[in-house]
């Protein structure tokens, strides 16, 4: 259905996300393209995280939680009956909003999720560049045996995203990462960005407009219908486009102020 | 817009003046609960401590002078080894030196024996504390009229032999070692039922079955009615089923003992288990429930299995608080009397249990035994048993509190 060396990483086709009968996203076709860092914006309660979320299957855990339509991931629906959501984790990681890391020291948090995969090489090594890669290595060389929680909440977040970039996942999926944070952590996690897409496809949820104009190479733009309180994404596109010349008019007055 | 008046001013002034008196009342009623509380525990702690020292009247029924023209306290091993030979008899002699050989007794233990099977005691009149201390002149000549052959001495009756002896028919020489070592037994067989199962319910209740399905829900009203049925309702369980049903099993006839009935320290144990099984469930759940579920999601978010963050995550995280709650358990299994009468427990036995399918005793029992005799002495040991049972809770709460401090701190 979609070859292997295609530029879109991951793809949804009439995605749409139900809690029991509510349907709270409609009908969302998206390409996300390969390395390339891609924001979903949109006023509050509009589904972004929901449809965030979906990507990894985390929805999962809310009971009533149900998909119709696809999410195609090397041209296989994530959603289909065959697929272990576990195994989709592993590929598509996940950093949260508020930082999240194990009670355990920074050196176990990265090397648990690398070992439940089966990793059986060089820990020390892994340990190392995963740290190196989320920007953190320098700050806790030292004190690798000392606990996470020891860590600030801009360390901790970077030690999350360290976590997840261990396991060698093809897209990383960022919910707010940095809205719990202060201004300064805030702009290193989004120089850190810059440099986690050489290697990975990102997907980034935020509500603050300059970051993700800042920091996005595509915008999808997401709002709710007034009737049945259901998002959708109404406008997809390079994020220069979204933020200076966008086609619907309701994009246009979210990205210049005009409501939020 | 409408003003709406409130009051302003003086009117002000003097309503929160009100407020405030009216908020004292109220503190005062809260201290006055707090102070018939501790009146309350204080007064019983108190009574407890009045029976269990104080001043004893006794007479030796045989005059030590007649066996020895030293004071006994001044006599060597070996001249009470005499004495014990010549005044008892052979057959008495030899049960005491087939228990322990009496060339090993320490001396201390020599001079008891002659005290308790030569001399013998009886206890004339116990006397409390507040009247020892402060009514000595009286206590005195009371005894030199209504026994004058009597001797007076103070007794502390919990005494570090008190814990160490067996126990005895005569109070004089009775201890609660038997009782101790019987509640400790029934207690560790308890938690090594009820800790792992009561785990294992817990986290499948709280991670894995699905909580809003009629039949979960109606498992946890069950265990949570089961947890305030009255506990001789769990001793006549303990009855029919350990004692009696699994016979085999609680007598160790299935691993060759032949000479034990169903009244065994393991039916004790196990019955005790099954008490506090709802308990440690409720407990553990409480305990899982507490793990922030961002610790949940991030180890889903790595790729792990449900099993994975279950047991890595949640688990150790859970645990200090699983602790606290098994000691807690291990608190109340030691206090129960009710569902160990049912079972079986022994009133009287002098050996200490050395394996699950004995005979047993427990401190509660002995406590309640020496309760239901008449004589004082036997009301003033059962004192002194009771600040025993009070102590080992007292540790094993503070136990638990220093266990949930010292782990609390990890977050």
């Amino acid at each position: 259905m979609q070859p292997e060396n295609s530029q879109y990483a991951i793809e949804t086709h009439n995605l749409s996300i139900f809690y029991g009968p509510f349907e709270a996203v409609k009908d969302v076709n998206l390409k996300i393209e390969k390395q390339k860092i891609t924001a979903i914006i949109g006023p509050s309660g509009c589904g972004k995280s929901t449809l965030l979320r979906a990507f990894n299957r985390m929805n999962d855990f809310v009971p009533t939680s149900y998909v119709k339509g696809e999410i195609m991931l090397h041209g296989t629906n994530l959603y289909s009956k065959s697929i272990d959501p576990v195994e989709v984790r592993r590929r598509i990681g996940m950093v949260f909003q508020k930082p999240n890391p194990f009670p355990k020291s920074i050196y176990e948090n990265i090397a648990w999720g690398a070992r439940i995969n089966g990793y059986k090489g060089n820990m020390d090594e892994l340990v190392e560049q995963s740290l190196r890669g989320a920007a953190l290595w320098d700050e806790v060389k030292d004190k690798l045996k000392q606990s996470a929680y020891a860590l600030s909440g801009g360390q901790q977040q970077r030690l999350c995203i360290a976590r997840a970039i261990a396991i060698q996942p093809e897209i990383i999926l960022m919910d707010e990462p940095a809205s719990a944070l202060d201004p300064i952590s805030t702009l290193r996690i989004e120089e850190l960005m810059q440099e986690l897409k050489k290697n990975y496809t990102i997907i980034i949820v935020t509500h603050n407009m300059q970051q993700a104009a800042r920091v996005s190479d595509f915008t999808a733009m997401m709002m709710l219908y007034e009737e049945t309180r259901s998002g959708t994404v109404i406008e997809y596109d390079k994020t220069e486009i979204i933020f200076t010349r966008p086609r619907d008019k309701r994009t246009e007055d979210y990205v210049t102020g005009r409501f939020g | 817009m409408t003003r709406f008046t409130y009051p302003e001013k003086n009117d002000l002034e003097r309503f929160i003046q009100a407020r405030y008196r009216k908020a004292w009342v109220w503190e005062i009623v809260f201290v006055c609960s707090l102070l018939i509380a501790i009146i309350a525990l204080s007064a019983l702690f108190l009574s407890v401590i009045d029976d269990a020292f104080g001043y004893v009247a006794y007479e030796y029924k045989k005059d030590p002078a007649t066996i020895s023209a030293k004071p006994l306290t001044e006599l060597s091993k070996e001249e009470l080894l005499t004495i014990l030979q010549t005044n008892l008899s052979k057959g008495a002699y030899g049960k005491l030196d087939k228990e322990q050989p009496m060339t090993e007794r320490s001396q201390a233990d020599l001079l008891n024996l002659v005290v308790e099977r030569i001399l013998q005691v009886k206890t004339r009149e116990t006397y409390t504390l507040y009247r020892s201390l402060f009514d000595k002149a009286g206590i005195e000549s009371e005894v030199k009229e209504k026994f004058p052959e009597a001797q007076l001495e103070f007794r502390s009756w919990l005494s570090p032999s008190f814990l160490t002896t067996p126990q005895s028919s005569k109070a004089e020489f009775a201890g609660v070692r038997t009782a101790i070592l019987g509640s400790l037994w029934i207690v560790s067989i308890a938690i090594l039922l009820s800790l792992p199962v009561g785990v294992g319910a817990a986290v499948y209740l709280q991670e894995y079955a699905n909580k809003t399905s009629f039949i979960a829900r109606v498992i946890q009203t069950n265990i949570n009615n089961l947890a305030g049925v009255p506990s001789i309702v769990y001793g006549m369980l303990g009855l029919a089923i350990f004692v009696r049903a699994f016979e085999p099993l609680t007598s160790g006839a299935l691993f060759g003992i032949t000479d034990a009935n169903g009244r065994t320290v393991l039916s004790a144990g196990l019955t005790m288990g099954i008490l506090v099984l709802p308990l440690m469930i409720i407990n553990a759940q409480e305990a899982i429930k507490a793990v922030p579920d961002s610790i949940r999601q991030a180890a889903y978010g790595v790729g792990a299995t449900r099993w994975q963050m279950v047991w890595h995550h949640v688990l150790p995280a859970a645990l200090p608080g699983i602790l606290t709650g098994s000691i807690l358990a291990m608190s109340r299994a030691i206090g129960e009397t009710a569902p160990l009468i049912i079972v079986g427990a022994s009133t009287f036995i002098t050996f200490d249990p050395n394996s699950p399918f004995t005979k047993f005793t427990a401190l509660p029992i002995q406590i309640y035994q020496w309760t239901s005799r008449a004589q004082g002495e036997f009301h003033a040991i059962a004192a002194a048993g009771i600040l025993v049972l009070a102590g080992m809770l007292l540790m094993l709460n503070a136990t638990a509190i220093i266990l949930r401090n010292r782990f609390q701190r990890r977050w």
